[in-house]
């Protein structure tokens, strides 16, 4: 192609334009992540005076990280959640892979049954009583597998699976079997290093899902031993400050300063994410195809 | 080639039809033993979790009492249905979960595609990826924090609060109690958090149209915005057209998570949608049947939706969604 073509005067004016708002869009994306930044470093006196942007810090005190650092809670929050990540995406997975990969099978009776029911599922649901319900008979109220079991399979991934082992070629498993190979054998030797790019998106998606939830947690739990991260997050950055709005009782100063210990909170709740993220990045990006064509 | 052959029924009648099925059942299972018994936990999984809450779903017809369970509570045929659209609330939670949406299908949906053209009109890669790093980056924040740090934005001294009040002259103390802002400040923040993820599937479609057209277009003569309009945006049209029927798909399912950590009672006349009224009347109020009454209503709807998104879109894009 030729780069060298002159462009016109309004083309040069609509990417200078593009450029700005662009930034524009950029800044404005990432100020409020910035602010609690800022604020969180700040010292609470001064933050209360501030009024207006934040382009730093104002004062400097680590005051509010000391604060939360000596909650307890923190510690089991996030212990419970890497439990309910770890444990959770390992049950994901074991489920989806076998699941999917029987489902991606064209010789078998039932396939096309068992197909219906998991696709009907995706059209009507009983909804939240009655779910909550079922896990309440089941006798896994207040424990950890109320927070893992009731997710155990997404129909969304389970369908992107089935469609990646649908993509292996036939004649690899043809060739196994005449080896003598078992069904399990084919599917850990075979089908599952074959689809591991699928298999690396899924593993993520459940993983970032069970590092988010905390509605089920909410339902399900009373023990505040078992809270994953998010449900304490949401006691203290959300049920409190709704008690604090509504009745209105707090000075300037107080309430400068829990806000400072809220956005402190925030940062070290989220750092792991923020750390992370810029590696993810790319898996995150190619599992949306992965989703996009599972047709 | 031997199963076609057993299924077809024979001459003597349909009794050894029902007997060739079975054997041909029986075969099946005896020779793929091994392989259905890899489904096993993911059936057990489906019936428990999903077609046992279906059978749940009995007791918006019934008087549910803990004591006698989902199968021994009376009947009481359609009394929920009645106290529910014959109350206050079915207007207020239908209208706002309608509104709602369509505030999300007015702005949420279409600036996406916006940013993927614009980003795709930038030279310099290296300002593209930072530009797409940051505006992905929301997307990875909780809910809950994000609703944290909106509760806090718009909080006395917070600088959302500020702005607002700067800019109208106003007095106000806490915009999240205010009726009238709690959509804006719903949409927009889906908005923010959105705008860049949902970008990269247009990007994408973008990136897959072929260069040839546009060379041959500037040849021609046609200038950006005309490329832009016949070339572009009906290249990409499938995937939006996808995308909205997904969106659409999706209506009924708003709400519960972000809008129960959002909302108060003060502003419940804007901000409670249908799935935070089945959370509140049936866990907070422990009205069990009458909360799964609304839910059943709320399911039905949702099917009649995701069935006709699926139907639309085999129609105009050759595949389905599921």
């Amino acid at each position: 192609m030729n780069n060298k073509i002159k462009r016109s005067l309004p083309e040069k004016l609509f990417n200078v334009f593009n450029i700005l708002l662009l930034a524009g869009l950029s800044l404005v994306t990432l100020y409020p992540v910035l602010h609690v930044v800022f604020a969180s470093f700040s010292d609470p006196v001064e933050y209360m005076k501030h009024t207006g942007i934040m382009t730093g810090p104002v004062g400097f005190s680590l005051e509010a990280y000391k604060r939360v650092l000596e909650k307890p809670e923190i510690y089991t929050g996030y212990f419970n959640t890497i439990y309910y990540v770890v444990v959770g995406t390992v049950i994901n997975m074991a489920l989806t892979v076998s699941f999917g990969y029987v489902l991606s099978r064209k010789n078998l009776y039932f396939n096309k049954f068992i197909m219906i029911m998991v696709l009907f599922s995706m059209y009507f649901g009983g909804g939240l009583i009655p779910t909550y319900l079922v896990v309440r008979s089941l006798g896994i109220m207040d424990t950890r597998w109320a927070v893992i079991l009731p997710t155990a399979i997404s129909t969304f991934n389970l369908i992107i699976m089935r469609t990646a082992f649908q993509g292996v070629p036939i004649s690899l498993e043809e060739a196994a079997k005449v080896d003598g190979m078992k069904p399990l054998g084919i599917l850990v030797k075979i089908m599952i290093p074959l689809t591991s790019p699928t298999i690396a998106v899924l593993v993520l998606y459940y993983a970032v899902h069970h590092w988010n939830t905390w509605f089920q947690a909410a339902i399900y739990l009373r023990d505040a031993k078992l809270y994953p991260l998010q449900l304490y997050l949401r006691e203290i950055l959300i049920l409190n400050d709704q008690e604090d709005m509504l009745i209105a009782s707090q000075t300037a100063e107080q309430m400068a300063l829990s806000s400072i210990i809220k956005y402190a909170t925030i940062i070290i709740a989220t750092v792991p994410i923020l750390v992370l993220y810029p590696f993810l990045q790319k898996y995150f990006t190619k599992g949306i195809m992965v989703g996009a064509v599972k047709g | 080639m031997k199963k076609i052959i057993q299924s077809t029924p024979g001459p003597q009648g349909g009794k050894s039809r029902l007997g060739a099925w079975f054997s041909m059942v029986g075969k099946d299972l005896r020779v793929n033993k091994s392989i259905y018994a890899l489904a096993i936990p993911g059936i057990i999984y489906y019936i428990v979790f999903h077609y046992f809450p279906m059978y749940g779903v009995t007791i918006a017809f019934k008087e549910y009492s803990q004591k006698f369970g989902i199968m021994g509570s009376p009947w009481v045929g359609l009394v929920n249905f009645r106290d529910f659209f014959g109350g206050i609330f079915a207007w207020r939670v239908i209208r706002n979960t309608l509104l709602i949406n369509f505030y999300e299908l007015l702005y949420v949906f279409p600036l996406p595609i916006l940013l993927a053209i614009l980003l795709n009109e930038l030279r310099n890669q290296t300002y593209k990826r930072v530009v797409q790093t940051i505006t992905y980056l929301p997307h990875f924040i909780s809910s809950v924090v994000i609703c944290g740090m909106i509760v806090d934005f718009v909080s006395p001294n917070g600088f959302i609060t500020q702005f607002v009040n700067m800019l109208t002259g106003n007095n106000y103390v806490n915009l999240l109690l205010q009726e009238e802002f709690f959509r804006t400040i719903y949409v927009s923040s889906d908005i923010w958090q959105g705008i860049g993820w949902s970008s990269i599937i247009y990007l994408a479609a973008i990136t897959g149209i072929d260069m040839e057209l546009y060379e041959a277009a500037s040849i021609d003569g046609a200038k950006k915005m005309r490329q832009l309009w016949h070339i572009t945006l009906p290249g990409i049209a499938p995937t939006i057209v996808t995308m909205f029927i997904l969106q659409v798909g999706k209506m009924m399912t708003l709400g519960a998570d972000k809008i129960i950590l959002l909302y108060n009672p003060v502003i419940y006349e804007t901000a409670d949608v249908i799935s935070s009224h089945v959370y509140r009347k049936g866990l907070i109020d422990n009205n069990p049947s009458y909360s799964a009454a609304v839910g059943l209503f709320n399911s039905v709807i949702n099917c009649v939706l995701v069935f006709s998104a699926n139907h639309v879109s085999r129609k105009v894009s050759g595949s389905s969604l599921y």
